[in-house]
């Protein structure tokens, strides 16, 4: 249970860490590279918590589709103006009260709620064979109970692809203009 | 566990999205292997349309299934069907139909009249209908994220304008800001409950303390999450630039369809889920709905560009309809309903008078635009005056009777200073209704006048929202009573 | 001190706040809709964590959905951001008359 404790606490620090620097970086490249640190950090604790194919999903999707959709998009954005702009816009003093309010409600929920999310009974034992039966339990209640979502989420996708197609594709007659 | 079965019932319940979805695809081959061959661009117009008028049928079997046997659900429960759904729906099919027959004379005229923009209507279409009937957070969640992604690209669907992409840019990180918090919200949901389904949700809040942290965190990001949707203040900011830089038509269909089905969802999640905690969410909507009243009206009457002004008064409008779930019984619920069905016409109507406005084949929408009008198109002038004078809220026009029973409800649960308030921005929204119509008998600068550009289609929409919005504000007595169908399932 | 659920809360919420602070104060659109990112690994984080503490894999089937719709809306984006650099070349929201917030 140690190795878990410490665990958890190396990936938050990851997690959280790589955050702040994926919002505070000039450079949108490495906004990108922190970002893809904390996904990585995420899939750890998906891993943590026994969700062996969430980590899967997380990196084969996440890092391996979306990240690499932004660099390539990065990619035809020119950066060297990019370093010469100010950073960030006018609203520091309403990010910072926001921040503030949010911490403030934070550590009320941390003094007084703190354990009543917690449910008894110990966390499902991880073992070799836990990889399959998550895979399993997930595939069983994906095609079953959220059969309905599973169908909708093909529409949402032909609309994102719909979408990025129209938005994107180079117009034949007016480019040249 | 349950077994993989899809049964008759099943499909019936989900027949109108089923419907949307098959057109929406149909849309997209037929564009891609028939139309653009024989370049008779309008036949995806008439193949939406088909698909809206064969929607309508389904529902309005639903409706007589609902009032025979009351609600029914499939799915396993994430989707029912009652009378508040079924109403919903309705909302949806005219918003939809009314859509796709502004959309052709304008994308026509603006050279972006592609098919794909009515499979996304449909899409669009297909995900309002399942936020209006889903029972279960992850259903609810996709079809709202299918809705907002159409909705989108919809907005940046004119490509070569700046302001339309940029348009489209503000709506999506916002929108997509604001999907986060209504997630995050609902994961804590399923963290109190341990299930998706709203009902086991809805106890499982009942259960817990008072002034209770963790049920408090889920309520503030759902609420800011749906407080974007409905575009409240503060978080409106996105409304005048998208419909500013919307293609008119869609800009019509967000302020109506994609408010009145964020509000279906609001509906449902406030009054099923946090039904038990009602004392802690009451003042803030009701502070919420203050402002969003004040800060809407008076900022519309600064405006000189007529999209900019109705997006203000549509915010005024959602915080007038936020009064409505501030009353929670049945006067305020079937004044949502009455108010958000003659919103579809009102607002309709003025957006396709504003988008046929034309001078040269560029986009007419200032206000000074209209001077004039009422010496060339004497009738179209009168159709304005009726659509004003409904928004405002004036009898006999359909637009009153919203009013009027949000009032009364509110009146009956004593919040009467609230009462008050709606009641005098009445007649601050009514100097700037006013200014619009006076307008079109103001004769103009010296400038070319703008011009009325109706093709068939356009004339018979907006003849057709004249008429209604007249006929519900004369004889509302069937529109009321089918409101009141759709309250009293939601109450329960 | 055992790690609870409420350890995982409190690092989900630490996670959005880092989103939300970036969402408001940063001007870069990549970096917004990285920011949006963030928010979703967030309600991940939170999902998984109660799917484990319930002992059920609701909570990771609805991630999954979270998941496709952070795919779907960084497609959707990256396309409009392409097509309002075609025509204005810039990536920042203030630059952008309508984008002031």
């Amino acid at each position: 249970m140690l190795i878990d404790q410490v665990l958890f606490y190396v990936l938050a620090v990851l997690i959280l860490g790589s955050a702040v620097m994926t919002i505070t970086r000039r450079n949108v490249v490495y906004s990108a590279v922190w970002l893809i640190s904390t996904l990585v950090g995420v899939a750890g604790i998906f891993l943590l918590q026994g969700a062996e194919f969430l980590a899967g999903v997380q990196v084969i999707v996440y890092i391996g589709g979306i990240m690499v959709l932004f660099l390539f998009v990065i990619m035809l954005v020119p950066l060297e103006e990019e370093a010469s702009q100010r950073r960030f816009s006018n609203q520091k003093w309403l990010a910072l009260a926001t921040g503030l309010a949010v911490l403030a409600m934070l550590a009320v929920i941390v003094v007084r709620g703190i354990g009543s999310l917690d449910h008894p009974g110990p966390a499902p034992p991880p073992g070799p064979a836990s990889l399959t039966q998550n895979s399993e339990a997930v595939g069983r209640v994906l095609f079953t109970e959220y059969l309905l979502p599973f169908e909708l989420a093909s529409i949402l996708l032909l609309v994102a692809i719909i979408g990025a197609i129209v938005m994107s594709k180079a117009r034949r007659r007016q480019t040249e203009s | 566990m349950m077994d993989l079965v899809f049964t008759a019932n099943d499909f019936h319940v989900l027949k109108p999205a089923v419907v949307l979805c098959l057109f929406g695809c149909g849309i997209l081959l037929s564009d891609a292997f028939l139309v653009r061959r024989t370049g008779k661009r309008w036949l995806n117009a008439v193949t939406a349309l088909v698909g809206e008028a064969i929607v309508a049928l389904v529902v309005l079997q639903h409706l007589s299934d609902v009032r025979a046997g009351g609600a029914f659900s499939g799915l396993s429960g994430s989707i029912v069907i009652d009378g508040f759904g079924v109403f919903f729906n309705i909302i949806f099919v005219l918003s939809g139909a009314l859509a796709v027959i502004l959309s052709v004379r304008y994308m026509e005229a603006e050279g972006e009249h592609r098919g794909e923009y009515y499979a996304l209507v449909l899409f669009a279409q297909a995900g309002m209908s399942i936020m209006a009937t889903g029972n279960d957070l992850v259903v609810l969640f996709v079809a709202l994220e299918t809705m907002a992604l159409s909705f989108y690209v919809m907005v940046g669907f004119l490509r070569r304008s700046k302001r339309s992409n940029e348009a489209a840019m503000k709506y999506l990180i916002l929108g997509a800001f604001s999907s986060g918090l209504l997630a995050y919200g609902f994961s804590i949901l399923y963290g109190i409950a341990g299930s998706t389904s709203i009902e086991a949700i809805g106890t499982a809040v009942a259960e817990r303390p008072d002034g209770d942290w963790v049920t408090t965190l889920a309520l503030i990001t759902t609420s800011v999450g749906l407080f974007f949707k409905i575009s409240a203040v503060p978080f409106h900011m996105w409304a005048p630039d998208v419909y500013e830089g919307a293609p008119t038509p869609t800009a019509a269909y967000v302020s109506v369809a994609s408010k009145a089905a964020s509000f279906a969802l609001m509906i449902r999640i406030f009054l099923s889920a946090y039904g038990s905690a009602a004392e802690s969410w009451m003042p803030l909507l009701a502070g919420i709905a203050l402002i969003t009243m004040t800060v809407g009206n008076l900022a519309a009457v600064t405006q000189s560009n007529l999209k900019r002004l109705l997006a203000y008064s549509s915010v005024a409008h959602a915080g007038y309809i936020l009064l409505g779930l501030v009353a929670a019984n049945d006067a305020g619920l079937r004044g949502i309903a009455i108010y958000i069905l003659a919103y579809v016409f009102m607002n309709y109507g003025a957006f396709a008078l504003i988008a046929a406005l034309r001078r040269d084949g560029e986009a007419a929408e200032e206000i000074d635009d209209l001077n004039g009008l009422a010496g060339r198109a004497p009738g179209y002038t009168i159709l304005v005056a009726i659509f004003m004078l409904s928004l405002a809220g004036i009898p006999p026009m359909a637009g009153f009777y919203g009013k009027y029973y949000i009032f009364l409800g509110l009146l009956r649960e004593g919040y009467y200073v609230l009462a008050v308030f709606a009641a005098l921005y009445v007649a601050v929204a009514a100097y700037y209704y006013f200014r619009i119509i006076r307008a079109c008998w103001l004769t103009g600068s010296g400038d070319k006048p703008a011009a009325l550009d109706l093709g068939l289609g356009t004339r018979v929409a907006l003849v057709g929202s004249g008429v209604l919005t007249v006929v519900i504000g004369v004889l509302p007595q069937r529109f009321l009573a089918l409101a009141g169908e759709s309250v009293l399932l939601a109450l329960r | 001190m055992e790690v609870t659920t409420s350890h995982y809360v409190v690092l989900s919420t630490l996670l959005m706040l880092v989103g939300v602070i970036g969402i408001l104060t940063r001007r870069n659109i990549l970096v917004l809709l990285m920011s949006v990112e963030l928010i979703l690994n967030a309600v991940n984080i939170n999902l998984i964590a109660f799917s484990a503490s319930q002992q059920q894999v609701h909570g990771q089937v609805f991630s999954i959905f979270v998941i496709t719709v952070a795919a779907a809306e960084a497609a959707v984006g990256l396309g409009i951001l392409i097509a309002l650099f075609r025509n204005k070349h810039t990536v920042h929201a203030d630059e952008i008359d309508l984008l002031r917030w």
